[in-house]
């Protein structure tokens, strides 16, 4: 495997680890403030139907978005009246949502669209562009350092920079902000947190919240950046696999950067056959190659996590004492 | 505690539940631009207005009580298995692998080895994900969800590298006539009940019905059930009294997955009479709205497997005469988990203090009495 190859790899190892990361973050406000969310599937699929839909009518790709991230926030606003307002089981309102955003996205688009269930592909106008960033064309000329800035850190849309400014944002807000404490204090020990007078089903419904706004960035990218348009099911399991990084990451924001960028490794080289091929020097099933991602992820989750500990209140849905 | 009496409970919330979900699902079809009483004549004349349509709801429901019970089954260790559908297409490659190979002289011994093959390839898919929690600690929905896909990827290996038929099609060649299970229509042409030749529908509804009763006898009747219930009301209690949480998570994910992996009994020997890809159609996840509405009892998984069968052949025949979508099944579907699983609070909160109201007027009555 030659330089440049390995540039184009670690290139679509970004593309790929942007919607993980984020949904991944999402996953990590959520988890810190006690509520469990195997719903990040659902609400990355319903906002990258939305946004492709509203970007494909208005041409816009910013419009897109916000439409994507208001798609994420009512499946959001239902998990957080499940499992906060109703206390219900929140494995199973994960599940509800998943499955309600697989079967609307499909039905609204087939009534909107009439393509067997996906959105026209988007021209120009509708997606996000890539970004070049400064000096790229200049520094293509110098070695080692020029191509990896060109070819690997230049030439993103604007939402991959966004993905990756949110981890130390993350950090900083979670550990270092008032607001942080309180809401991994929420996740740990809420009743804590109440007899202190601050409100519980507050904190975690601005938990909640934020989860949808990340999922609903993350959908439109799915749509709108990384391809152009929506198709059915075109999640593919990538919440799933985002809150395996989660959990490898120990709910930590700069591990899960760490665990998302391996797993958007995984999904690069599924794509690439002929360089595992070139590496390993047979030929690999294609149906191997698709089940990569997931056998890794249970291999991952199995084998190297060592012990990790959830936040202590996760899942429980608090009860006021009176 | 008791603030409702049982039978509300039991009956009332799963139905108000219910109820809601359908709301919002005619909704959802209003809102594509349909007419939901129209959607629903064509739903109920589909399924159950003739002999044919309830050959087909029947045949689902079958696909339905298999995966809900496996689904129930894990639900009372709270046990989260999504699973079902990796299991139920695995379990097809069991079925086709007795069917092919094993030169069966009569459809009964075929049945029994079939259902043998379907189970133990069924639990072995569930033991993995199950020992992987037991012992590694691996979220078990995370690696059910995982093993889902793949199951499908594994298949795909089969019917395309391995097991595949001359032609086109990624399919197994069609199994030996001698291992074809008789239909409705064989089985009830003396009765006038009129189903068809083509009727899927076949005996393995029976051993739907079976698998109910061992159920209901596994987790009521049993030492195991008894220990399987402990463990899912509270894991420290059950381990306190001497019960082993390995030996009850494997356990009862292997039972799961055997159930899960027995449907393929209806769809890949009873119907298909070989094996696909997509052989499941998402039954394994339709077992969790089954589960969750049967309140993981084997007659409440029986009647929502009913229930779910009337919509799954109502839905397809809602896309064939209308331009409903199929995918209106999966909404509906979210929806009844949704509302009986994760919102049921929703409907027991109010109704709790209905029945308090109802019940504090003639309390003091009583006192009065009891005094005289």
């Amino acid at each position: 495997m030659d330089f440049l190859t390995l540039l184009q790899v670690l290139d679509s190892t970004v593309r790929l680890a942007t919607p993980l990361l984020l949904a991944c973050l999402a996953g990590l406000f959520s988890e810190r403030a006690g509520i469990f969310d195997i719903g990040l599937e659902g609400k990355m699929l319903a906002a990258a139907f939305l946004s492709a839909a509203i970007a494909f009518v208005t041409e816009s790709a910013w419009i897109g978005l916000l439409a994507g991230i208001g798609a994420s926030m009512v499946l959001a606003g239902i998990h957080g009246l499940a499992s906060i307002t109703f206390r219900g089981n929140q494995l199973i309102s994960g599940v509800a949502i998943n499955f309600l955003a697989a079967g609307m996205t499909v039905l609204v688009a087939q009534s909107w669209f009439s393509q067997g269930g996906r959105t026209p592909s988007l021209m120009s106008g509708g997606r996000f562009e890539p970004v070049t960033l400064p000096f790229a064309e200049a520094l293509s000329g110098v070695p080692v350092l020029g191509p990896i800035y060109t070819e690997l850190l230049s030439g993103h849309t604007v939402l991959v920079y966004l993905a990756f400014a949110m981890v130390p944002l993350t950090w900083w807000i979670l550990f270092r902000t008032r607001f942080g404490l309180r809401l991994r204090a929420v996740g740990e020990n809420p009743a804590a947190v109440d007899t202190a007078g601050v409100s519980v089903v507050g904190l975690r419904f601005a938990a909640v919240a934020i989860c949808g706004v990340l999922c609903g960035i993350a959908g439109a990218y799915m749509a709108t950046a990384l391809q152009a348009g929506f198709v059915k099911d075109m999640t593919a399991g990538r919440g799933y696999i985002a809150l395996a990084a989660l959990i490898f990451a120990k709910w930590r924001p700069w591990y899960a950067l760490g665990a998302t960028l391996l797993f958007g490794f995984l999904q690069a080289i599924a794509l690439r056959p002929d360089v595992i091929e070139a590496v390993l020097s047979f030929r690999v099933q294609v149906q191997l190659l698709d089940a990569l991602p997931y056998i890794l992820t249970v291999v991952i989750l199995a084998g190297f996590v060592g012990k990790a500990v959830p936040p202590r209140a996760g899942g429980e849905p608090y009860v006021k004492e009176r | 505690m008791d603030v409702m009496p049982k039978w509300a409970e039991v009956v009332l919330v799963p139905l108000i539940s219910l109820v809601l979900a359908f709301l919002i699902s005619a909704l959802v079809i209003l809102g594509i631009g349909e007419n939901p009483v129209n959607a629903i004549r064509v739903m109920v004349s589909g399924a159950l207005g003739s002999a044919y349509g309830w050959g087909f709801t029947l045949y689902y429901a079958t696909n339905f009580i298999f995966t809900g019970l496996a689904v129930a089954v894990a639900f009372h260790a709270r046990l989260f298995n999504i699973g079902g559908e990796g299991q139920a297409l695995i379990g097809g490659l069991g079925v086709a692998f007795v069917c092919l190979y094993i030169p069966w002289p009569h459809w009964s011994l075929a049945l029994l080895g079939a259902t043998a093959g379907a189970a133990i390839f069924g639990a072995i898919w569930a033991a993995i994900p199950a020992w992987l929690q037991a012992k590694r600690g691996s979220h078990i929905v995370i690696t059910t969800i995982m093993f889902n896909y793949i199951a499908a990827a594994l298949l795909s290996y089969m019917l395309t590298e391995q097991i595949k038929a001359p032609g086109s099609d990624p399919a197994s060649a069609f199994f030996p006539d001698a291992t074809n299970l008789p239909t409705f229509y064989d089985m009830f042409s003396w009765t006038g009940l009129g189903f068809s030749e083509f009727t899927p529908a076949n005996v393995s509804f029976l051993i739907a019905l079976l698998a109910c009763l061992f159920v209901w006898v596994l987790i009521w009747r049993t030492k195991l059930g008894y220990e399987i219930r402990a463990f899912g009301h509270s894991e420290p209690a059950a381990k306190y009294a001497g019960i082993s949480p390995t030996k009850i998570i494997m356990v009862t994910m292997i039972i799961s997955g055997a159930l899960a992996g027995m449907m393929a009994i209806n769809n890949v020997m009873g119907e298909a009479e070989r094996l696909n890809l997509n052989a499941a159609e998402g039954a394994g996840f339709i077992g969790i709205a089954v589960a969750l509405m049967g309140r993981s009892h084997p007659i409440g998984v029986f009647m929502a497997a009913l229930l779910f069968g009337f919509l799954y052949q109502g839905g397809a025949e809602l896309a064939f005469s209308t331009s409903i979508p199929s995918q209106l099944i999966i909404v509906i579907q979210a929806l009844v988990i949704l509302f009986t699983g994760a919102l049921d609070n929703m409907v027991r909160m109010p109704l709790e203090r209905i029945f308090l109201t109802l019940r504090r007027p003639p309390k003091p009555e009583t006192k009065l009495e009891a005094a005289e």
